[in-house]
Formats: structure tokens, C-alpha cells, sequence
């Protein structure tokens, strides 16, 4: 077994426990490797920090892998499809124009294959997320274990404040019954009901089992790749320190744990990794 | 006292049933809103609250700012509210009502309404705003019926009430403070994301409400044998001025930082809100009778003669009102969607049926309004018979 299988296994393991203490969504632990469950060499002072790297240079227009990733994950997780009924719409992972997905920051002359670029959006599980905040009953909330942000959605009431205080978009409400827009429905997830919100949980029923996220799994090249943060040997780490990468509206203090890597594979070739740390590094994207 | 509310001449039994037919067709909207969801109003993914929680939020003013009657008079003991306090009460308990009907019709999941209490979380503002609001109906109701007896009985109000109603000044005052809390404690909304939010909802309250307050009394007393006195009416029209001009002053501010400091995401909620962006503009011309109609109200109450004239004044209070309710029940809370956190300007606007059921929600609230006008009146022998 290579160690970022091992590595990551010791994350669902994580899961494992933090979902026991609350989530209402995992029924399934019996899939579970037990013999890789055990936590006793993460750091005990952190724990688990889940996140994900999005490689923006491995996305072209019209590119047909974003089909398949959305449709990996809304298929998973029974997200109805309203078509353009823009209204109505839940979605859980969706592609927008780079310059709609970090409209608050501004890039001029950038190169054409950037502009336009599709950038693919989903909940950035905050480190200091606004949504579990302001709900008033708990229903959402940020599991201390790995720091995703949950969701009950037999509890929520359906009062739509976490939509309200997300920076993101990327909560959505269901304003109708999703259960007849939903195509090829899969009995191994729950769907929603009329009157609740959802969005993205990091698959964590899948990480649960010892699995990838599905958006993940549906990745031919390591577009979108997830670990844990706490762990400095983590893929997600090494691309960290190598990479530039910049998030949604940093500025929020809302702490995204979802991560971009915007540079072309052109001007990787032409600077040195040394230099685009030094240039670069400052992060004040 | 209440079997006061179920006696009265045809008039008053017109109006009641009228109301209650109001109600009725708001009833099967709602119903229908129940079994097919939220969707039958014109809300979306990126609008999702609109003319419900607008309602709520302008209410809530018009809940606190009976405070303006009650304060005076208790406080100051300033014996010219004497006949007016009350009436000041039973507007904020309509009120109230009115606030918790609109978030109950706005929720998606309004049989787990108790999950609020079941799960009950102090970080959140929508908890506090339960508090505040439910907290401000039982001291309105203990108030306003330990009052009135003792009226009835030809009695001072029992001593032990007095530190109770104190108690509800800052009460009031805090309903309105936690209800500005829930929007302007947002890093995702630009448009609310402002101090000055609660000071500017407490000085529209304390204007729209005791505007509506002297229209009340106007209708009431060409009803019945009640006058609530030239000085009353003098002194809240002063009320309503100041307040008024307080508000406009803080709406001023509010351009002025806006526009000054040239931050876009600030800028864009008011451009749209006045102007259009994108060609969406679905609003400016409610913003911009709500600017007129706040200069007229000016004209009108500044000027002494004009104030003091009881059809300028009417009139005045009627600009001040629906000035009021366009910038706080319309303008308001639409504008913190638009443009949404992606930048993407979006349309919202009600549907026929989800303004059925706000025009029911009106008319349970007048509903209440006047039949506890009708107690107090009763009780106090102005009715005509």
C-alpha cells in the first residue's frame, strides 16, 4: 500500500469518529477498514484538517471532464436536476468563469487561456465558516474532527440563513420536491425533501468507507486533489508549498479550505519553481 | 375583557368580516404554498428572502417603537399620552404577531418551528430574535391588560407593574437593535454590512411607527368618542419629525461612505437600489417614490404651520409611513441580494399568491388592532351606541 493511500485512510478513520458524534447522514460504518482506523499517530493537538487543491491549469474550456465531475457528485448524492430553471436550482459542485468565481478580485491583461477559464465551485468548508454561526437550531455545523461543515437535514428548518451569510453561493434551498428531478436515483444516499437546505459535505459518507470524494474519484489527472492539512506529507501539502494557490475572498477571514492553482503549465516550464516561490510567495492573492 | 372585541354595530362587524375574507383567500394561498413549497413565490437560489422577511423586519419597527409613547409616559410621566399609551401597546402586540406570522410563512419546514427551542443556540442572532420578539409580546400583553384593568376599576396600576414596564423600554429598544443584528453581522452582504444598520432601523421605527400610530388615532377617533388630545397629537408629530429627519440623515451617511470611498461591492447595492445595474431595475422607481414622498413628509412636518394642521399632518404621516415601508419592507433586504456574492445580478419580484398571503398577514394585524381598540374603548365608554 503507496502512502498517500495509507495517509488518507487514516483520514476516513478520523471521519469515522467525528461522524459518530453527530452526523444524522452515515448509516454505513460497517464498510469501514478498521485495522487503518487507528488515530493514535495523528498530531494529537490537531487532528484532522481536510481540504482540497483545484489545479485550474488542468481544466480547459468546454472541457468535458467538468460534466463528469459534476455529474459523479450530484449522481452520488441524488442532487436534482432543474435544467435551466435557474430558480429552483440545487447544485452541489458547478463550474463558473474564473472571473465570476473570484469576482472581488480583479485581473487585468491576464493571458486569453485564462479568461473564461472554468473554475469549478463548491462549499469551501471554512475553517470559520459563517453558515453553522448564524443557524438557529444546529443544523448545520463544523464537524471538530476534520472541519466539515455538516449538514442535518432533519433538522433544519428550512429558514435560509446560512444561504444568506455564505460569501460562496454554494448553499441552495429546495424550493420544490427534489425527488422528481432527480434522473437515476440511488438508493445508497438520502434524497432531501421540500424545505431544506444542502450543499457539498466532502462526501464524507463516502470518506467514511474509506473512499475519495466522488468529484475526486471522477479525476483522470489529479485535477481536484483532497487530504489532510495537519498531515506535512500530504499530496494536498506538497502542492501547497509548490504551488501559488489563492482562494474565494480571502479577505472574510472565513478561512476556505478549498485552494486553486491558477498558473498556465506554459510559465511553470519557463520560471524555475524556485523563483515563482520567491516572486510569488507573498500570497496576496 | 376580550368578549368586548365580539359586540358591536354593523360597521364594525363589516369591516371584521371583510378582513376576515382577506384572510381567508391569504389562508388557501399559504395552504398551497404548504403543500408545493416556497417555490410558488418569486424567491431563488440567489434571492432567498424577499417581501416576507421585508414585512418582518419593517414590523418589528413598528412593534418597538411603541416605546415612543410608553417612555414619555411612564418615564417622564407625560400625563398627554395618558389616553394614547395603550393604543401604542396594541399596535405592538399586532405587531408582533405579524413579525412571527411572516417568519413562520417564510420558513420551509414551519412544522419544525420548535426546533429553534428543542435546539436552542446563543450563537445565533435568528435565537436572540425569537427571544427578543416572543419576550416583547408577553411584557406588552402583561402590560397593557394589568393597565387596563386597573383603568377599568378606576385604579392606579398596581405598583409591582411599574418596574415592569420600565423594563420594556430597553426591551423594546432591543428587539429592533437584534433585528439590524441579524443582517448587518454578515460578511457575505456588503449592503447590510454597516453599523450604522441599527441605529437607522431604530430611527425609521421611531418615525413609521408613531406615523402610523396618529393615522390610527385619526381613524379611530372619526369613529368612536375617542380623542386622544391636540397635545398628544402635537407631541408625537414632533416625535415622528425629528426621527424622521434622523433617519434621512443616517441614509445620507450611508451614500456618503458608499460612494466616497468608491468600494464597489458597497456601491453596486445602491446603484441598483436607485438606479439599475445591468438593465435590472426593478426597484428604482420604488426607491425614488420613497425619496419623494420622504422630502414632502419633511416639508410638511418641519413647517410648523403644516404640522400643526391636522390634514397636512395626515398626509405627512401617510408620506412618512409608505416612504418608510418602500426603503425597509422592499428596498431593503432585496438589495442585500443584488448583485449576488458571485457578482451576478438577479430579478426578484413577488408573485401574486406569496403577496396574498403578506395582504392576510395585514389584515390579521388590523384584525388584532382593532379589536383591542374596541376593549380599550369599551372600557372606557367612547364607543357610540
Amino acid at each position: 500500500m503507496d502512502s498517500s493511500r495509507r495517509g488518507f485512510l487514516k483520514i476516513a478513520g478520523l471521519s469515522v469518529i467525528g461522524a459518530a458524534g453527530g452526523s444524522a447522514l452515515v448509516a454505513r460504518g460497517s464498510e469501514t477498514e478498521p485495522a487503518e482506523s487507528s488515530h493514535d499517530d495523528a498530531p494529537a493537538s490537531q487532528g484532522t484538517r481536510l481540504a482540497m487543491v483545484i489545479d485550474l491549469r488542468k481544466f480547459s474550456k468546454n472541457d468535458p471532464q467538468l460534466k463528469r465531475i459534476v455529474d459523479a457528485c450530484h449522481t452520488t448524492h441524488n442532487v436534482p436536476d432543474f435544467g435551466d430553471d435557474t430558480k429552483n436550482e440545487v447544485k452541489w459542485i458547478w463550474p463558473e468563469e474564473f472571473e465570476t468565481a473570484f469576482h472581488s478580485q480583479e485581473f487585468h491583461y491576464v493571458r486569453d487561456d485564462l479568461q473564461g477559464k472554468p473554475t469549478l465551485l463548491l462549499c469551501n468548508h471554512c475553517d470559520n465558516p459563517p453558515c453553522t454561526r448564524v443557524c438557529p437550531t444546529q443544523a448545520t455545523w463544523k464537524r471538530e474532527a476534520d472541519g466539515i461543515v455538516m449538514m442535518d437535514w432533519h433538522r433544519c428548518i428550512g429558514c435560509r440563513y446560512c444561504v444568506v451569510a455564505c460569501p460562496y453561493g454554494s448553499r441552495s434551498f429546495n424550493f420544490t420536491d427534489p425527488r422528481p428531478h432527480i434522473e437515476n436515483l440511488d438508493p445508497a444516499f438520502p434524497t432531501r425533501m421540500r424545505g431544506v437546505v444542502e450543499k457539498c459535505t466532502f462526501c464524507e459518507e463516502r470518506l467514511a468507507r474509506g473512499l475519495q470524494p466522488a468529484c475526486v474519484e471522477a479525476c483522470d489527472n489529479d485535477e481536484i486533489v483532497f487530504g489532510d492539512l495537519n498531515d506535512p506529507d500530504s499530496k494536498i501539502r506538497q502542492l501547497l508549498s509548490e504551488f501559488m494557490t489563492i482562494r474565494r475572498k480571502p479577505g472574510l477571514g472565513t478561512q476556505p479550505e478549498v485552494y486553486y492553482i491558477v498558473e498556465d503549465p506554459r510559465s511553470m516550464q519557463e520560471m524555475a519553481p524556485a523563483v515563482v516561490v520567491s516572486e510569488e510567495g507573498g500570497n496576496h492573492a | 375583557m376580550l368578549e368586548k372585541a365580539l359586540s358591536g354595530s354593523r360597521t364594525y362587524w363589516a369591516w371584521m368580516f371583510s378582513l376576515l375574507v382577506v384572510i381567508g383567500f391569504a389562508a388557501a394561498c399559504w395552504y398551497w404554498q404548504f403543500t408545493e413549497g416556497l417555490t410558488i413565490t418569486g424567491l431563488s437560489r440567489d434571492v432567498v428572502w424577499g417581501f416576507y422577511i421585508a414585512q418582518f423586519t419593517f414590523l418589528v419597527g413598528v412593534a418597538a417603537s411603541a416605546v415612543m409613547v410608553v417612555l414619555p409616559y411612564y418615564l417622564h410621566d407625560y400625563k398627554a399620552f395618558g389616553k394614547m399609551t395603550i393604543l401604542g401597546e396594541f399596535l405592538a402586540i399586532a405587531a408582533v404577531i405579524m413579525c412571527m406570522l411572516f417568519i413562520f410563512v417564510d420558513m420551509g419546514m414551519p412544522m419544525r418551528i420548535f426546533n429553534v427551542f428543542l435546539h436552542p443556540t446563543p450563537h445565533s442572532m435568528m435565537f436572540w430574535d425569537t427571544v427578543a420578539l416572543g419576550g416583547y409580546l408577553v411584557l406588552n400583553v402583561l402590560i397593557s391588560r394589568v393597565t387596563l384593568q386597573a383603568e377599568r376599576r378606576g385604579n392606579p396600576p398596581p405598583s409591582w407593574i411599574k418596574p415592569i414596564i420600565i423594563f420594556s423600554i430597553p426591551w423594546a429598544v432591543s428587539i429592533h437593535t437584534v433585528t439590524a443584528f441579524l443582517y448587518s453581522g454578515l460578511a457575505a452582504r456588503p449592503f447590510w454590512l454597516t453599523a450604522i444598520l441599527a441605529p437607522r432601523f431604530l430611527a425609521s421605527a421611531f418615525a413609521a411607527g408613531p406615523a402610523l400610530l396618529i393615522l390610527l388615532a385619526f381613524v379611530v377617533r372619526k369613529f368612536t368618542d375617542f380623542d386622544p388630545g391636540k397635545e398628544a397629537i402635537n407631541k408625537l408629530a414632533t416625535i415622528v419629525t425629528y426621527a424622521m429627519i434622523a433617519n434621512c440623515f443616517f441614509v445620507a451617511m450611508e451614500l456618503f461612505t458608499a460612494f466616497y470611498s468608491s468600494i464597489p461591492e458597497h456601491m453596486h447595492h445602491f446603484q441598483y437600489l436607485y438606479m439599475g445595474l445591468e438593465g435590472e431595475n426593478t426597484l428604482a422607481p420604488f426607491m425614488w417614490v420613497s425619496v419623494i414622498l420622504a422630502v414632502v413628509a419633511l416639508v410638511l412636518l418641519l413647517n410648523p404651520e403644516t404640522r400643526n394642521r391636522e390634514t397636512s399632518l395626515a398626509l405627512a404621516c401617510a408620506a412618512v409611513f409608505f416612504s418608510l415601508w418602500i426603503d425597509k419592507g422592499l428596498g431593503m433586504v432585496i438589495a442585500g441580494f443584488v448583485p449576488s456574492p458571485l457578482g451576478k445580478v438577479v430579478h426578484y419580484s413577488p408573485t401574486p399568491p406569496e403577496l396574498m398571503i403578506s395582504l392576510g398577514i395585514w389584515a390579521i394585524g388590523l384584525l388584532i388592532v382593532t379589536g383591542l381598540y374596541k376593549i380599550v374603548l369599551e372600557v372606557r365608554g367612547e364607543i357610540r351606541h
